[in-house]
């Protein structure tokens, strides 16, 4: 399919879908030497062009609209839409972020109250004492939340420089760790869980430069983790933090609160656990909820409510880190995660992780004759299989696309040889998963009978497998290029 | 329940093939003194009652006329931006890690790359970043790491200081220092930049406009940069950039910016847009997600994400940077935005929004007491000396009837610039808005000297 430049027509317009051109140029102003010698080459284009290309370019995409989404450790969920509606209301679209700081919220009041109101929503989620709604993404929380960690220690006059993190953590935990100045040690896995001896034997050696551990829970294998107590105790016994990476609160919403467990710092996806759309890689949101006595050192500006029911910004404390993101985070993705939690209320978020942790559990009895599965026990909103033996995880996850459904995630965590993660989620029916395990079935049988016909798949696609190598190599990002 | 398709007859079912028989038994490995004794109070809502919550909370946010602007504009929107980028597959979409099935997401990601790298005049884009801070933040990392042994980055006190505040965040545990350069009266002191620029400076970097809408050209800044070994970072207004001279003219290694007026509403403050484009040396030191066109088998032309290595998935704590979900869908729409402006619409939104600033800067200057900061050229944002404190200026000016709200008072974030306004504009405003902004600013002028005479009479 052409770009949107190889059908651009020199010299086509779409007249007055901009504003009428201005009678002073940007010459009539401005000396020659700053301006641009020419027009930058956008496309040149009808409205009618745009619309076709966009429409047909959506029509090459895959989306939980569509079909099933069981890519593990994403929580592909529904996303309502009544979410999208209230978000795209005009009274808060058309709010300029910078009007409320010259006020002091006077007259953004509706959008204050919703911050405030998301953050207290967010500690009775997760028992922690408050959240900062600043970070854009997870992992921009991730940083955030370490960030707020070196704050602590630094605080306290030490220099710890030491971040723990299990084998089985996602990338972004070791990165984030990384830009807020940490050494990550690498804490290895037994029976699928962080191994309390790992932990022991790490602080043994580094005693008092660990700053903190960054746990996810439950794991990226979709475990529990059976030992939190005892790793809790381990850290706060030389006064270092517990991180948790909420990638995976959907399994617990109601079942356990991650504040009561011990945690110290913990940051949560809004486009996982609270049902805001991916967008196809953005934008997110990662608020990161901490204890009471880590609140001074969250970014700033937060909400307050005064006596007369008004809301305002808290003082920025002396011990904040700072500013993570411009203002207040992802206004518009916050607000469809509170829309979200206005409608499931208490008891429907608590159904939201037992349909979750059901349907996982299902599909992995469903799957246990065709697929390995390293560890036969209870899973939570996740598991993880091997390819039967002599198959790849890839050529399976390219059957299923040729047959038009969506590939679990595949070899993650790298702990497990020729991993499939799926995570089916809790708005999915028992008629989906029926039929995935028998789309499953199907092409694992012919894939054994002919490799030949799984190693061409996918076909029928507007492409079958791309050259990646091609594409490393020829680095052909642009049209220019 | 919202959302939960199982009828309670699958619902056993399915208990029953998992071999439990409540529910709950499911989470027998949460150990029950960790089970919650609270949790979120609040019952669940009706559609219709999360509706009219929702319309009334933003029923109270007061409807103003604004001249703010400050990094973030309120430029108009093409009908047809939110009717493409809406669309359930772009929205409900993830990541594109499985390229036969994204082919959507992933070309408009290479198209966007495209028009990006065109409109800074640079080699190539990066699939976007949260916002312009957190891309500007990035950008000093590339320059720090390319430099290897170098930490310090030199930057102009003319770039937005919000930005500025969030590069000290982020830089705070990193080998990393930043060394401010005051401005000249809203203007570079470009002597001072040039002198700032030393054997331990990795980068420089710079804004234009800059905060205070000056326009200016900073090829010799770069060539200074340059002959030091360092690298130089520019941050610009991507409307503006349609008429302004360009990144790729003036030199610069690496050009970062704020998205959101290319096609995104201000929302209380975002989602947001990050630019950011850099020559073809420095492509292997990007931040983020990339897009390449290849071809499939059948020689058919695809895009896949590449030069994954540099990513935190592969590469984990030595990547060029944590990010992983970006803003894509942001991205969409700025790129939706600008197929539909097309070069002339784009140019006629930036001559638009420079006239009316120049017609507001004439009108507000002849208001007794007023004048411009100084006499640089600027475009659509310019900084006005009022002969008041323009914070207070500001809340008298919103409080009026037309809740004006008439620029930003630089000294929030300026210490000796109390009495500094900065006004934007754009295509939006009329010549009877600059009126009442005329209007409204002349009396709240007039009623802050009263209040000052008053007090000084005690």
């Amino acid at each position: 399919m052409q770009t949107i430049f190889e059908k651009s027509v020199p010299g086509r317009h779409c007249k007055g879908i901009g504003p009428k051109p201005s009678a002073k140029k940007a010459k009539d102003f401005l000396p020659a030497d700053l301006l641009r010698a020419e027009k930058p080459k956008m496309p040149e284009c009808s409205e009618l062009d745009v619309v076709r290309h966009f429409t047909q370019l959506a029509g090459r995409n895959y989306s939980v609209d569509a079909n099933f989404y069981p890519l593990g450790s994403c929580t592909m969920k529904y996303n309502a839409r009544i979410s999208e509606e209230v978000a795209a209301l005009a009274g808060f679209n058309r709010a300029h972020p910078m009007q409320a700081l010259l006020d002091n919220g006077k007259s953004s009041q509706g959008a204050m109250q919703c911050l405030y109101e998301l953050e207290r929503s967010l500690c009775a989620i997760t028992g922690m004492k408050g959240f900062t709604l600043q970070p854009m993404a997870g992992a921009n929380g991730e940083f955030t939340g370490v960030s707020v960690i070196a704050a602590y220690h630094r605080a306290k006059g030490r220099d710890r420089r030491i971040m723990l993190i299990p084998d089985a953590a996602h990338g972004t935990n070791p990165a984030s760790a990384a830009m807020a100045g940490f050494t990550v040690v690498n804490i290895e896995s037994r029976d699928g869980m962080v191994d309390p001896s790992a932990v022991k034997a790490a602080i043994d050696q580094y005693g008092d430069q660990v700053a903190g551990l960054m746990m996810t829970c439950p794991n990226t294998l979709g475990l529990m983790e059976l030992h939190l107590k005892e790793i809790v105790a381990l850290l706060h016994g030389i006064d270092a933090l517990l991180y948790y990476d909420g990638a995976n609160m959907n399994a617990i919403l109601g079942k356990m609160r991650v504040g009561d467990a011990g945690f110290d710092v913990v940051h949560l996806n809004l486009h996982k656990t609270f049902g805001t759309p991916h967008g196809g890689g953005g934008p997110g949101a990662g608020p990161v909820g901490v204890c009471e006595r880590l609140i001074p050192f969250l970014p700033s500006p937060r909400v307050g409510k005064a006596e007369d029911g008004s809301y305002y910004f808290l003082p920025e404390d002396e011990l904040s880190i700072g500013h993570i993101g411009p203002f207040y985070g992802s206004f518009g993705v916050l607000l469809k995660a509170l829309a979200y939690i206005w409608r499931l209320g208490g008891e429907g978020l608590e159904r939201v992780a037992e349909y979750a942790v059901l349907n996982a559990n299902y599909l992995r009895v469903q799957l246990k004759d065709v697929l390995d599965e390293p560890f036969d026990r209870l899973c939570m909103h996740e598991f993880v299989a091997s390819a039967p033996h002599g198959m790849h995880a890839l050529d399976i996850a390219k059957g299923l696309l040729e047959r038009g459904m969506h590939a679990p995630t595949m070899y993650f965590p790298l702990l497990v040889h020729e991993c499939l993660m799926p995570e089916p989620t809790e708005t999915e029916s028992k008629q989906t998963l029926d039929e995935f395990c028998e789309l499953l079935r199907e092409i694992i049988a012919h894939g054994k009978e002919d490799p030949a016909w799984l190693e061409e798949a996918p076909r029928g696609l507007p492409v079958s497998r791309l050259d990646e190598t091609q594409a490393a190599r020829q680095m052909k990002l642009t049209e220019d290029l | 329940m919202p959302y939960i398709p199982h009828t309670s007859e699958e619902r056993d079912a399915m208990l029953k093939a998992v071999g439990v028989s409540t529910l709950d038994e499911l989470f027998a490995d949460i150990a029950p003194d960790l089970r919650p004794k609270a949790f979120l109070p609040e019952e669940g809502m009706t559609e219709q009652e999360v509706r009219n919550k929702c319309e009334r909370l933003a029923g109270k946010n007061a409807q103003t006329l604004s001249f703010l602007g400050a990094g973030y504009y309120d430029h108009g929107i093409p009908s047809a931006v939110d009717a493409l980028s809406g669309q359930s597959a772009f929205v409900t979409a993830y990541t594109p890690y499985q390229a036969e099935c994204s082919q959507g997401t992933l070309q408009a990601i290479y198209e966007f790359q495209t028009a990006v790298a065109r409109l800074l005049d640079m080699d190539c884009a990066n699939a976007s970043l949260y916002d312009g801070g957190s891309a500007l933040f990035e950008a000093c990392t590339m320059c720090v790491r390319q430099a290897r042994n170098r930490k310090k980055v030199v930057v102009d006190e003319g770039v937005n200081p919000i930005w500025r505040k969030m590069l000290a965040t982020y830089s705070r545990n990193l080998p990393m220092e930043i060394v401010v350069v005051p401005h000249k009266n809203g203007a570079p002191d470009k002597e001072a930049l040039k002198a700032a620029i030393d054997a331990d400076t990795a980068g420089v970097v710079v804004q234009n406009p800059n905060f205070f809408g000056v326009v200016a050209d900073y090829a010799d800044i770069f060539e200074a940069a340059k002959n030091a070994k360092a690298l130089s970072v520019i941050a610009v207004n991507p409307v503006m950039q349609s008429v302004l001279k360009t990144p790729g003219a003036m030199g610069a290694d690496i050009a970062v910016a704020e998205g959101q007026s290319l096609g995104l509403p201000l929302n209380f403050g975002g989602p947001y847009l990050g630019l950011m484009a850099c020559k073809k040396a420095m492509v292997r030191q990007m931040p983020g997600r990339l897009v390449g066109r290849t071809q499939d088998k059948e020689g058919r032309t695809g895009y896949v994400l590449t030069l994954q290595a540099r990513e935190q998935h592969i590469r984990r704590a030595k990547a060029t940077s944590n990010i992983c979900s970006n803003q894509s869908l942001c991205a969409l729409r700025s790129l939706v935005h600008l197929s539909l402006l097309g070069p002339d619409g784009l140019v006629d939104v930036a001559e638009n929004s420079i006239a009316r600033a120049h017609e507001v800067a004439e009108r507000l200057a002849a208001i007794p007491g007023v004048q411009l900061l100084n006499d640089q050229p600027y475009a659509n944002e310019v900084a006005l000396l009022l002969p008041v404190s323009a914070s207070a200026a500001v809340s008298r000016c919103m409080n009026s009837a037309h809740h004006t709200v008439p620029g930003y008072p630089a000294g929030r974030a300026y210490q000796g610039m109390e009495n500094v306004l900065i006004v934007a504009c754009t295509e939006k405003q009329s010549s009877a808005s600059v009126e009442t902004l005329a209007r409204d600013l002349a009396r709240a002028i007039a009623d802050v000297r009263a209040d000052e005479a008053y007090k000084a009479r005690g």
